[in-house]
């Protein structure tokens, strides 16, 4: 994605074969989301003011840094984010990453990921374009077979 | 839902939407009828079936209607299909290549 200027907002959506509460699940729990979240493992308490942590499965690099912002289980957790894992992104301030969950039908769950709050992050706003693409391909694969996409 | 995806992108209008959409995110149908030489309705009709397939959601600011482009139906076909057949062929030459190298 280098030809694209960077948007500061991105919206990213996809239908799931899984209730909401099983994509809460699938987003909010590290045993979860070490298997598509580029094998991340994510903290918090999911309370409004706490953390929101992302590490490597053995904890010994943090990728992710921010702060619960709101939490609805199943349907709505909003995080501020900063990406650790490139010193670039790692040196610019807080965006805002929004995650939406809706029943759309017998058993269908549509979620969206709305990463905005971008317009002084524009290396994170790069960076992040492909990836969330990426990642809620390999929730959907998750959710809907129990096996995590082949890498 | 495959099946909408391919027949969404089996238009050049609407890969010129999309395209369009990649160069700068979140517009309204006036901006994007603005760069068409196409009516309000055929752009709309255009932007409905994108919708349909995934591949354009809308989200409202204030008054606006803004769109913006969804690649994750895109990755899902990559996933699905692509990786697929590249994978088998990728491996292949890869083969290719060990068993040329051994023989040499």
């Amino acid at each position: 994605m280098t030809t694209t200027t960077e948007q500061t907002t991105q919206v990213y959506a996809v239908f799931i074969r899984a209730t909401p509460e099983q994509v809460w699940d699938g987003i909010t729990k590290p045993e979860f989301t070490a298997r598509y979240f580029y094998g991340s493992v994510i903290d918090s308490t999911y309370e409004p003011g706490t953390p929101y942590l992302g590490w490597a499965e053995d904890r010994s690099q943090q990728y992710v840094e921010g702060e619960v912002l709101e939490a609805d289980p199943p349907r709505r957790l909003v995080t501020t984010w900063r990406a650790l894992y490139d010193p670039e992104t790692a040196a610019e301030p807080y965006s805002r990453v929004t995650w939406e969950i809706e029943p759309a039908g017998d058993n269908v769950t549509k979620l969206t990921v709305v990463h905005d709050e971008l317009e002084a992050a524009p290396k994170t706003a790069e960076n992040v374009a492909g990836g969330w693409s990426y990642v809620l391909s390999g929730l959907k694969t998750l959710l809907e077979t129990g096996e995590p996409l082949q890498s | 839902m495959d099946d909408q995806v391919f027949r969404a992108l089996a238009d050049p209008t609407r890969r010129h939407l999309l395209d369009r959409l990649f160069e700068r995110d979140g517009r309204t149908l006036t901006e994007l009828e603005s760069e068409l030489e196409m009516t309000r309705f055929g752009v709309m009709k255009h932007l409905r079936v994108l919708e349909d397939a995934g591949l354009v959601v809308h989200r409202r600011s204030g008054r606006e209607k803004l769109h913006y482009l969804n690649p994750v139906p895109i990755r899902l076909i990559h996933d699905r299909w692509i990786d697929k057949y590249t994978e088998r062929r990728v491996s292949a030459l890869a083969d290719l290549k060990n068993e040329l190298e051994e023989s040499a």
